[in-house]
C-alpha cells in the first residue's frame, strides 16, 4: 500500500524520512530520557578542522579577508569615555562563492551528500542558506532543491527572499516558493521522501563543523594582524550553528578568554507564523523570532538531534533594533567602502556598542558580513516596509516598535544593545527539556547533560527542576 | 493569485519556462500549532518549469522543472518577471554619510591621513 500522504500521515513517519535523508544514526547516541552524547556525535560524524578545510579549498570557500574597519572604530572612540573604544574587525564573509558564510556550512554538507552517493540535496529555507547549498551543488554537480516561504496570503514577497529565490534559481537550483506556514516542513519531508535527495540541513554535524573553519580563521588571523587573540567575536544569531560552529573554531585556535556574544534583531512581539505578521518585519533572519526559540530547546530542527547548541557556547546575548542596524549598513558603506546585506550587519551594530565599553588596546571582531543587491538592501526593504504600513523615522532607536515603527539614529552614540537574560533561557531550555521528556525519569546523567548543554552547573540545573516542579510546571 | 487581465486567456505554447500555483494544504488542513490568522488561509505553493503541453493561462497543467521532474498546477504565469529592486533611495538614509564624516572632521576623517585631498 502507498504511504498516505496527509500532513498527519506524512508528520508520523517525520523520523523514518530524516533518518534516510542524513544517513545519520542518531539513536547511538542517545543516553537517557534528555541526554545524548553531544561531542560524540560531532566527532564521529563530523569532520576534523583539517578535512573541513580541504573540503572548503576544493570549492573556494573560507580564507576570506580580515579586514580592520579603522573609521568605523575612529566614530566609536570618539563617542566613548577617554581610554574607550576597542579596535573593530569585520571578517568579509562576502567574499564567498554564494556571498556569505552559508558557504562553509553547505561546502560540508554537499560534499557529504556527494560522497554517500545521494542524487542531489534538498534545503528548506529562506535565508542565504539557498543560494550557498546551490551554488555548492552546481560545483559538485549535484541536483539542488530549495524550498522558500516567500509570500503572504494575497502573493506578496518579502524583497529580500525573492532576491534570495532568485539566486537559487541562477545556481541551477528548483525553487518551491511557498506561502507562511511551518508546514513548509511537511513539503520538504515529501520531497525528501519523493526523490531520495539528501537533507542538507542547516543543523547537521557536517553542517555545524563547516562553520568551525571561519571561528579558527578569526582567532588566528586576528592574532596575526593585532599580536593577540580576540577579546570579543560578535555573532549574528537565529538556529544556533553561527554561534556553535564559531565558537567551536575559536578553542580549536587556542582563544581561552575570547567573549563569544550572540546578537539577534528584535522582533520580540511578531509572531512567525502569522500570515499578517509575516510582512510587517524587514529582516527574515538574524533575528529573536529565530534565536530564542532555537536557544531555549534546539531540538525543533529537521534532524532529530540539532548539532547547533547556541546556550553552550554564548557567554553574552545581545538585541539590536532593525533600524540600528540599517544605520551600520549605512555607516559601512560611507566610511569603510564596503556595501554589504543588511541581515549580516545585526553583528556589526551590537560591536559598536561593545566597542565602547571595552578598552582602546582591545580587539572585538565582527565575524561575518553577507553579499547585497537588489531586494536585499536597506532602500528595498525600507521601501517595502513603508507599503506595509509601518512608520519609518529618525529618532532615538529605543522607540523602535517591531511590526510598527522603524527608527534609523540620529547619532551613532544611540547604538546600544539590550542584554537578553542567559539565566532565564537556561530556565526556559530546561522547562522545554523536562516537557519533552514527559514524566519519563531524569537521571543523574540528565541532569549532567542539562548543565553541559546550558552553560551552567550541575547545582543550577538541579535548583531550576525543583523550582519548576514547586511552580506545579513539571511533574515531580 | 490574481491573473493580470492581459495575461488571461493567453495561449502558451509547449516549452515555454512558465510559473505554475496549487494549494498543498486547504485552511482546515493546516497544522493545529498555526496561529488563527494563517488557519484561514491555504498553504500555497509557486514554482516554475517548462510548460508540457499547449494551454491557456488559468489552465491545470503539467511542468517539467529545470531537474526534469514532473509538477501539475495551475498556470498563472508565463516566464515572470523577479519583481525586486533597489527601490528609490530612503530620504532617512540620506544624510547618514555626511554626518559621520563631520563627526570625524574632514582632516583626521581615514581617507585624507594619507596622500588625500587636504
Amino acid at each position: 500500500m502507498m504511504p498516505g500522504t496527509s500532513y498527519a500521515d506524512v508528520m508520523a513517519r517525520r523520523q523514518d524520512i530524516m533518518r534516510s535523508a542524513v544517513g545519520i544514526d542518531y539513536e547511538k547516541f542517545e543516553l537517557g530520557a534528555i541526554a545524548f552524547d553531544y561531542e560524540g556525535m560531532m566527532d564521529e560524524v563530523g569532520y576534523t578542522l583539517d578535512e573541513v578545510h580541504a573540503i572548503q579549498e576544493e570549492t573556494s570557500v573560507g580564507r576570506t579577508p580580515l579586514v580592520e574597519l579603522r573609521n568605523i572604530t575612529e566614530v566609536v572612540r570618539r563617542i566613548s569615555a577617554p581610554g574607550k573604544g576597542a579596535r573593530i574587525l569585520v571578517k568579509d564573509e562576502s567574499a564567498n562563492p554564494s556571498g556569505s558564510f552559508k558557504d562553509r556550512r553547505a561546502s560540508v554538507s554537499v560534499y557529504c551528500a556527494k560522497k554517500k552517493g545521494y542524487p542531489g540535496v534538498i534545503a528548506a529555507t529562506s535565508g542565504n542558506y539557498g543560494a550557498a547549498v546551490a551554488s555548492q551543488a552546481a560545483k559538485r554537480g549535484l541536483k539542488c532543491i530549495i524550498v522558500q516561504e516567500t509570500y503572504d496570503s494575497k502573493g506578496r514577497g518579502q524583497p529580500e527572499i525573492i532576491e534570495k529565490g532568485r539566486a537559487c534559481e541562477a545556481y541551477g537550483a528548483e525553487v518551491h516558493q511557498l506561502t507562511v506556514g511551518p508546514e513548509l516542513f511537511y513539503v520538504f519531508l515529501r520531497l525528501l521522501e519523493e526523490t531520495g535527495f539528501f537533507n542538507a540541513s542547516l543543523y547537521t554535524p557536517f553542517s555545524v563543523a563547516g562553520i568551525e573553519t571561519l571561528g579558527y580563521e578569526v582567532g588566528t588571523e586576528t592574532l596575526r594582524m593585532t599580536g593577540r587573540f580576540p577579546d570579543a567575536v560578535i555573532v549574528t544569531h537565529a538556529g544556533g550553528g553561527n554561534v556553535t560552529g564559531t565558537a567551536r573554531g575559536l578553542r580549536k585556535a587556542g582563544c581561552r578568554h575570547t567573549q563569544v556574544i550572540a546578537a539577534s534583531v528584535d522582533l520580540l512581539g511578531l509572531h512567525m507564523a502569522s500570515d499578517t505578521d509575516f510582512n510587517r518585519k524587514s529582516f527574515t533572519t538574524g533575528h529573536t523570532g529565530f534565536g530564542i526559540p532555537f536557544a531555549t530547546w534546539p531540538d525543533r530542527a529537521d534532524v532529530p538531534r540539532n548539532a547547533a547548541r547556541p546556550l553552550r557556547y554564548m557567554d553574552r546575548y545581545v538585541t539590536v533594533t532593525q533600524g540600528e542596524v540599517f544605520y551600520v549598513t549605512e555607516m559601512l558603506a560611507k566610511l569603510e567602502g564596503m556595501e554589504r546585506g543588511p541581515a549580516g550587519n545585526t553583528s556589526l551594530a551590537a560591536a559598536i556598542a561593545v566597542a565602547r565599553e571595552m578598552d582602546r588596546d582591545q580587539v572585538v571582531v565582527v565575524q561575518e558580513t553577507e553579499y547585497t543587491g537588489a531586494g536585499k538592501h536597506p532602500y528595498a526593504q525600507l521601501s517595502f516596509a513603508r507599503e506595509m504600513g509601518i512608520e519609518i523615522r529618525r529618532g532615538d532607536p529605543r522607540e523602535n516598535v517591531p511590526g510598527k515603527r522603524i527608527v534609523i539614529p540620529l547619532h551613532p552614540s544611540q547604538i546600544h544593545v539590550k542584554d537578553v537574560s542567559l539565566a532565564d533561557m537556561r530556565r526556559s531550555y530546561i522547562r522545554n527539556a523536562l516537557s519533552c521528556a514527559k514524566g519519563r525519569q531524569i537521571s543523574a546523567e540528565d541532569v549532567r547533560f542539562l548543565a553541559d548543554d546550558t552553560n551552567s552547573t550541575v547545582g543550577f540545573v538541579e535548583e531550576t527542576i525543583r523550582e519548576l516542579q514547586r511552580g506545579g510546571e513539571v511533574p515531580e | 493569485m490574481n491573473v493580470p487581465e492581459s495575461e488571461n486567456k493567453r495561449r502558451v505554447r509547449s516549452g515555454e519556462y512558465v510559473q505554475v500555483h496549487s494549494i498543498i494544504l486547504k485552511p482546515g488542513e493546516r497544522a493545529p500549532q498555526v496561529p488563527e490568522d494563517t488557519q484561514k488561509v491555504p498553504l500555497e505553493l509557486r514554482i516554475k518549469g517548462y510548460l508540457d503541453h499547449d494551454a491557456l493561462v488559468g489552465d491545470e497543467v503539467t511542468i517539467t522543472t529545470v531537474l526534469g521532474r514532473k509538477v501539475r498546477g495551475r498556470l498563472v504565469a508565463v516566464n515572470p518577471p523577479y519583481p525586486h529592486s533597489f527601490a528609490r533611495p530612503v530620504p532617512e538614509l540620506l544624510h547618514i554619510g555626511e554626518e559621520l564624516w563631520g563627526l570625524l572632521g574632514a582632516r583626521e576623517a581615514g581617507r585624507n591621513k594619507e596622500g588625500g585631498e587636504p
